[in-house]
């Protein structure tokens, strides 16, 4: 009961916090927020209270889950008026499906994929190519985002399963380099200009215009708020099943030890195919939203740095684990949003937050818990 | 005497300009235990890991139960029914106990997308009986051992290791177990329980063939009806082991020239 009082505690201080930061304008208010960020989170990290906890969210994850999506419920109605606090929201809440696809390739069966913004590319090019040219509905772009990108990796399959470690990973880092290439240089592409997409629409929701149900009036964007809150709850639920299932077993196994793995019956290229095709789907369908939300895409969106991000988010967060990277992923999108004066700076920013991490907290800020299979005992 | 389980013949394998096997015939009968010894390099583990088909052999053929074997994966290899444990353990430091007693069971398991994601109670029954039967094998090797199964296997002691890892071979009901040293990093006392377990386990299934290679003598000439002496990729001795221990050949290879 009291843990259960400390995580409701811990959600309503982790939301007034984020209503904070996205309110404030002055650079002074958001650096001394940033600054008792760090601080509290040096200070779970010295004390143990972290993994505490983490810990306790695990033995009722049920309640952890309903928490942040209250949590983020809340925080959308509180900033129902502020287009562009609402934008970052919904910009952490895809980036975050983008990384549990990336999650399942690089946390579970330990393929490298440095091209995770090309997948997010694809995914976004479909819908904008397909909307513009068919009245498919538009629900149905975002399945297609996920299977052209899912479609578009099989292309890397072959080289990266001859390859191991960093020679599987330069190929991802070629292909992310060339796809970009190859958007600037086509032009029924749009070029280097890139491509507008026409207004989401699923059934009778149009959503572009601003919300007025009632007493409730709102930005556009909360309606991009609810729709990206719900891919990121499905997505969460099936990367979660997934781990904790006999294919994220075998997912590990073919990770952590190839020859044991091969020697107990497991097909290694199966499963590696297996965790490529669904981690560029789920990226895919992000990507598509994604592409819906902005209403507007450029190969500039696609490079290779934002590649790096999607990583060090799973880095930064703890590879395997989805609430870390969700964690991280808010973290990496928020901090040069607000703090403009990383903005200039944010690879640097990066890349060291992720060289202090490896040093001193290898496993990620929040690290991957012990698997817990249904079935099994507590 | 009946038909072998195991035949080799002519089994060769090259790395570079070293022959790790020579040639080598072997026989091995259903239901017996036959010890593999040899000095350091003498091609023991390399024999394993071509029967295994982790190493591709590059002549001789070796059948398995009258079927040919040379050419096949790993995976095909444990589908016909051949386990092995690893001389440096190879388990799955960061998985649980459990988990990697699984990794064993592999081809019992369910690995369909759709029952993995939206049966999760069919699911659920499947790893509850997969925990029951592992928790029994466990339990004949070390009651303790068993209470502890959702703890990490790098946790637990080196003996404990080695006692999933056997488990681990175990647990897809093979029909020959190739067990490579065992004993490794393991006192004599605990060897001896170890190997106690595995016969006991034999037994119990009936059909379960061993191979073993072993450098702790008292545990070959107390296990095995039958060893096989290698130097050099080739086989210089075989016999029971207070034959193969008095020949001339395996005492030169084992203490040199007098």
């Amino acid at each position: 009961m009291r843990s259960r009082a400390a995580a409701v505690l811990l959600a309503a201080l982790a939301t007034a916090f984020a209503w904070l930061l996205l309110r404030a304008e002055s650079q002074g208010a958001i650096a001394a927020l940033i600054a008792l960020a760090v601080l509290a989170g040096f200070a779970l990290l010295r004390t143990r209270l972290l993994d505490a906890f983490t810990r306790a969210a695990l033995r009722d994850e049920r309640l952890a889950q309903w928490l942040a999506f209250a949590a983020v419920a809340v925080l959308a109605l509180l900033l129902r008026e502020d287009d562009f606090s609402l934008l970052l929201l919904t910009r952490v809440l895809i980036v975050i499906v983008a990384c549990l696809g990336l999650n399942v390739q690089l946390g579970y069966a330990g393929v490298v994929n440095f091209a995770g913004a090309s997948f997010f590319g694809v995914g976004g090019y479909t819908a904008a190519v397909l909307s513009r040219a068919t009245g498919l509905p538009h629900l149905l772009l975002l399945l297609a985002g996920g299977v052209t990108a899912a479609l578009a990796g099989t292309v890397l399959l072959l080289p990266i399963l001859r390859t191991r470690g960093h020679y599987a990973a330069l190929i991802t880092i070629a292909f992310a380099l060339l796809f970009r290439t190859f958007l600037e240089v086509n032009d029924s592409l749009g070029g280097p200009q890139g491509l507008k997409l026409p207004e989401l629409r699923i059934g009778p929701i149009r959503f572009n215009d601003p919300v007025a149900a009632g007493p409730l009036e709102g930005s556009f964007y909360l309606k991009y708020v609810v729709l990206a809150l719900l891919v990121l709850a499905f997505f969460f639920a099936v990367v979660q099943r997934l781990e904790r299932s006999w294919i994220g077993l075998a997912l590990d196994a073919v990770r952590i030890d190839e020859t044991a793995a091969a020697t107990f019956g497991l097909d290694i290229a199966r499963w590696k195919i297996a965790a490529f095709v669904i981690g560029n789907f789920v990226i895919g369908v992000a990507g598509a939203l994604s592409a819906f939300m902005i209403g507007f895409i450029a190969p500039n969106n696609y490079s290779f740095a934002e590649s790096l991000i999607l990583v060090s988010i799973l880095l930064l967060g703890g590879v395997g684990n989805p609430w870390g990277l969700s964690l991280a992923a808010a973290i990496v999108i928020l901090l040069p949003e607000k703090l403009q004066i990383i903005q200039e700076y944010r690879f640097l920013m990066f890349a060291s937050m992720v060289v202090l991490i490896l040093l001193f907290r290898p496993a990620g800020l929040v690290p991957r818990p012990m698997r817990r299979l249904p079935g099994t005992p507590r | 005497m009946s038909a072998p389980i195991l035949a080799c013949r002519g089994l060769s394998k090259r790395f570079g300009g070293v022959l790790a096997l020579d040639g080598l015939d072997l026989e091995v009968q259903p239901g017996s235990v036959l010890g593999l010894i040899g000095p350091n390099g003498s091609g023991k583990t390399t024999f394993f890991n071509v029967l295994t088909g982790l190493f591709p052999a590059d002549a001789g053929e070796s059948r398995f139960a009258g079927d040919p074997i040379t050419r096949l994966r790993p995976q095909a290899v444990y589908r016909a029914g051949i386990a092995r444990t690893f001389q440096r353990s190879r388990l799955c430091l960061p998985l649980s106990i459990f988990e990697n007693l699984m990794v064993g069971n592999h081809q019992r398991l369910e690995h369909g997308l759709w029952f993995n994601l939206a049966r999760r109670k069919a699911l659920a029954r499947q790893i509850a009986d997969s925990f029951e039967a592992a928790r029994a094998l466990l339990r004949i090797f070390d009651p303790p051992l068993a209470d502890r199964m959702q703890e990490p296997a790098g946790r637990i002691p080196m003996i404990d290791r080695r006692r999933v890892e056997v488990c681990r071979a175990l647990i897809s009901r093979p029909r020959l177990l190739l067990l490579d040293e065992p004993s490794a990093g393991m006192t004599h006392d605990e060897t001896v329980r170890l190997m106690d377990d595995i016969l006991l386990v034999q037994r119990e299934l009936g059909d379960l063939t061993i191979v073993l290679i072993e450098h702790e003598m008292s545990v070959i000439e107390r296990v095995t009806a039958r060893c096989v002496v290698l130097n050099y990729g080739r086989k210089i001795a075989e016999g029971t082991y207070a034959e193969v221990s008095q020949d001339a050949a395996v005492r030169q290879a084992y203490l040199g020239v007098e």
